[in-house]
């Protein structure tokens, strides 16, 4: 696959992947912006409200009928959050000249199409459609609401909230209830238009038209975007050590039938230069897929719950691990799941298990070539790291990982805070109610 | 070895059958670094009465799921989950109403893997012990699916739909019903069901068909084939709604809710497909994303994003529905029925019928994509007897006439039900 990175407009970088492989295209826009309390909800809220329509496509219908016609191209608001940088924009995905009729190419006018969403809301006076601004505000603070709805997620948040209460990370990815209830069409206009003078943005393909085609459909699309003083000053605030000597914990009770219980650790130390490739086979041996320690044990052996793993997040630094039990096993889920990262710290860890998560993680970053989707949250990942390696590259770095590299880690990662949710014992029993 | 090539679309489709009556069907995917493999079992979770010779069985709720979970493991003690991800695949597996299916995908040591899946596969090994406790960490996912609002709103809204189809139970089962399954239930059930001309092979990777159907020969063709089982799903047809409308509380944030109707169809071959590609085209053309209906209720703030339509065929069922997140799911069905009723005066808009036939091929090309996606369509299709490939040039035929039809006879107003699930009312 041949990779291009190229800045095509002032500080608009496109990372460009052509490949005959695939049956469809994908085309992504994101704008790099700073993730915190006061902007969250307003950064989030832009790509939902410019979605409605613009100046030539004056609401949704519009627009989606114009996709449609397209052979069911997509263009969907995205928001992302990696780390403390907050990404909004479009992701793009529609079919590939070859396999439609007449051959007919979709590319530009795509791309035009999600230019004229970035660039040309629909506006009166200048401003955002206040009905267009207060409708998309209430379903974004439905989204906002709605984290209640799926419990393992709803609690993983929970914990990250009390765990970086003194971090913009605390701040969910739509940002806060509060702030979102704020927003009214003249700030919000204000705030889109600032933030198209300041991000840097990122630009992503992967598909089968040439360099020069797709930077002169893309060039076309975005050529009259209002550009000041890029902000290149955006970036994540990495904690090293827990926010107290006694590890802080944190139980809510809800009517549940299954009660879920989230360890959050700090990396450590070792995020001052980390070794990602050791990181991600390190999180494979303690609690990464089903040869984990945390699966084996917790799971497989004690049959204390029904799932029982880790995960890391290596842009902000942090390894959490998270169960789904019965409240009267939480203390022995939790001191077996410290059992096992102190295992892995006294070097526990028989060679196949150390093989079998390298082989995991290799396969897991080789496959990455092989989903467009996954290719673009790699690659934009990378570019906001600064790194410059394609997913295989990193895979041959995940062979040579030794078990000295994922003992270190292990011994860096410090517990931070726990969180349970509890079920309060008013659930029905697990029968269904007859109709 | 049969080959039929889908110039369309540029796939090559290889198709067998093992002497032993197991079907096997393969994707070249040349260019792919990943590898991916399925076996699939005509056995889910509603098979729960059935005949084999003259003798009718009856099995708690959950035995096919729970045989799923302890299918894994060896008699040597290892456990071919282990075994797998340990030679760098993912491997998992699911089970539905109607069928059990098993697979992996790698990027490495494609044969190998084959050879542990098909190896699991074929080799029963239940104690009484593991059966005990694996009781355990089923009761914890059932836990799991009771507290997950998507499963209950559904199940709640089959229980309206189907009077006795075993549909009506969760796939699987329930603390008390898997309390009742010991290793005998689990073998008797496998050896029923387990049979060659039941199951389907399915893989898309990169080495050659021939290399491919050898393995499948030499690793499945030895498995004794036997009398199929007939189940009993305890009601066919379509009848009424038991009830049209049921509301249950819960701790959620607003409310959700899923409309349907039970439909009559085909029960497999090309009939089958063809009423499902009218089917979801009819849907699209009235209920897509670009269409009046969803564009004015977003507008009022009566939907949002979170929304979707289908048709589910299982176990001999087909259940239309539509659903997502309102404040007002009674006004959502009003305006659906409404819907419905212009189309025996109007008929479908002739341009959004042309969209949603574009569209439906575009989403159809994009499904090719992913490779799970891809043979678990072949497989069910296969096991159903039709070929999921077919649907883009039968999409090319279908006409807005037929669409119309679907609509009118299939979804009657009057037999739609509604289930509805309401956030926990705040106590002070």
């Amino acid at each position: 696959m041949e990779s291009v990175r190229k800045e095509i407009l002032p500080g608009v970088w496109l990372t460009a992947l052509r490949s005959d492989k695939f049956k469809t295209a994908c085309l992504s826009v994101s704008l790099l912006t700073q993730h915190n309390r006061e902007n969250a909800a307003l950064n989030a809220l832009i790509p939902f409200v410019l979605s409605r329509g613009t100046s030539r496509h004056p609401d949704m219908q519009a627009i989606v009928s114009g996709l449609d016609g397209l052979y069911g191209s997509c263009i969907e608001p995205v928001v992302r959050r990696i780390g403390e940088i907050q990404c909004i924009g479009f992701y793009a995905s529609f079919p590939d000249g070859r396999y439609l009729p007449g051959g007919a190419d979709v590319l530009q006018s795509v791309a035009a199409l999600m230019g004229e969403l970035l660039l040309y809301p629909n506006t009166k006076g200048g401003l955002l459609l206040p009905d267009y601004v207060e409708g998309e505000k209430d379903k974004l603070l439905e989204i906002i609401r709605s984290r209640v709805n799926e419990k393992r997620s709803y609690a993983m948040m929970r914990l990250l909230e009390e765990m970086c209460c003194y971090e913009d990370f605390a701040v969910p990815r739509f940002g806060l209830e509060a702030s979102a209830e704020g927003i009214y069409y003249r700030r919000l206009t204000k705030h889109y238009r600032n933030l198209l003078l300041t991000s840097p943005v990122e630009l992503f393909y992967c598909g089968s038209a040439d360099f020069d085609s797709l930077e002169t459909a893309l060039t076309d699309a975005l050529c009259t975007m209002p550009r000041g003083e890029i902000d290149y000053d955006i970036g994540t605030d990495i904690r090293m050590n827990a926010v107290s000597e006694q590890v802080r914990e944190f139980t809510e009770e809800m009517p549940v039938s299954q009660g879920k219980l989230v360890m959050g650790f700090r990396l450590g130390e070792c995020m001052e230069e980390p070794n990602l490739p050791a990181i991600y086979v390190f999180n494979a041996v303690f609690g990464g897929g089903v040869t984990s320690k945390l699966f084996m044990n917790v799971r497989e052996k004690l049959s204390l719950c029904y799932y029982a793993s880790s995960l890391v997040d290596t842009h902000k630094g942090l390894l959490i691990a998270d169960s789904g039990i019965d409240a009267d096993k939480l203390d022995a889920v939790k001191s077996e799941i410290l059992a096992q990262l102190d295992a892995v710290r006294n070097g526990q860890v028989t060679e196949a298990e150390l093989n079998t998560a390298k082989s995991c993680v290799v396969s897991d970053l080789r496959s990455t070539m092989d989903s467009q989707g996954a290719l673009e949250g790699f690659y934009l990942a990378n570019a906001i790291d600064g790194i410059d390696c394609d997913p295989n590259e990193l895979a041959e770095l995940a062979n040579d990982v030794t078990l000295d590299d994922i003992v270190a880690i292990a011994r860096s990662a410090v517990l931070d805070a726990v969180y349970f949710l509890c079920p309060d014992g008013e659930e029905d029993s697990n029968e269904h109610q007859e109709i | 070895m049969n080959i039929r090539k889908f110039d369309n679309i540029g796939e090559t489709l290889y198709t067998d059958t093992l002497d032993n009556g197991l079907r096997v069907l393969y994707v070249r995917k040349p260019d792919f670094r990943m590898s991916y493999a399925v076996i699939a079992v005509k056995y889910g979770g509603a098979y729960r009465r059935f005949l084999v010779g003259d003798k009718w069985h009856d099995t708690p709720a959950g035995v096919a799921h729970f045989l799923e979970h302890k299918l894994f493991d060896m008699p040597d003690g290892s456990d071919a989950l282990t075994a797998l991800s340990e030679n760098g695949a993912s491997p998992n597996a699911f089970t539905s109403c109607g069928m059990t299916a098993y697979h992996f995908d790698c990027t490495e040591s494609f044969e190998k893997n084959l050879k542990t899946l098909a190896g699991f596969v074929t080799t029963p090994y239940f104690t009484p012990d593991s059966v005990a406790k694996e009781q355990g960490i089923i009761a914890q996912e059932i836990g799991m699916f009771d507290d997950r609002p998507s499963f209950v709103v559904y199940n709640r809204l089959i229980r309206m739909l189907y009077a006795k189809h075993p549909i009506r139970d969760q796939v699987a089962g329930t603390v008390s019903s898997i309390a009742e399954i010991t290793d005998k239930t689990l073998y008797d059930c496998y050896n029923a069901f387990y049979r060659p001309s039941n199951m389907v092979l399915c893989a898309a990777g990169s080495i050659e068909p021939e290399r491919f159907f050898f393995l499948a020969h030499e690793l499945l063709n030895s498995l004794p084939d036997g009398e199929i089982p007939q189940p009993d799903f305890g009601e066919m047809g379509v009848s009424a709604p038991l009830e049209t409308y049921h509301e249950e509380r819960m701790e959620l944030s607003a409310p959700q809710f899923l409309i349907g109707c039970a439909l009559d169809f085909p029960l497999s071959g090309k009939a089958l497909q063809r009423r499902m590609i009218v089917g979801m085209l009819a849907l699209r053309t009235l209920f897509g994303t670009s269409g009046d209906f969803y564009n004015r209720l977003y507008g009022e703030g009566l939907l949002n994003r979170d929304y979707d339509y289908e048709i589910d065929c299982t176990a001999g069922t087909a259940t239309f529905m539509l659903g997502g997140e309102s404040p007002d799911p009674k006004r959502v069905l009003k305006e659906l029925c409404d819907a419905l009723s212009e189309v025996k005066v109007k008929g479908l808009s002739p341009n959004a019928f042309e969209r949603a036939k574009k569209a439906s091929f575009g989403a159809r090309l994009r499904g090719l994509e992913d490779f799970d996606n891809l043979c678990i369509a072949l497989t069910e299709s296969a096991l159903s007897d039709y070929c999921s490939l077919d649907s883009f040039s039968l999409l090319s035929e279908i006409t807005v006439g037929e669409c119309e039809e679907f609509l009118i006879q299939n979804i009657d107003p009057d037999r739609l039900a509604l289930s509805v699930l309401l956030p926990n009312e705040v106590t002070k």
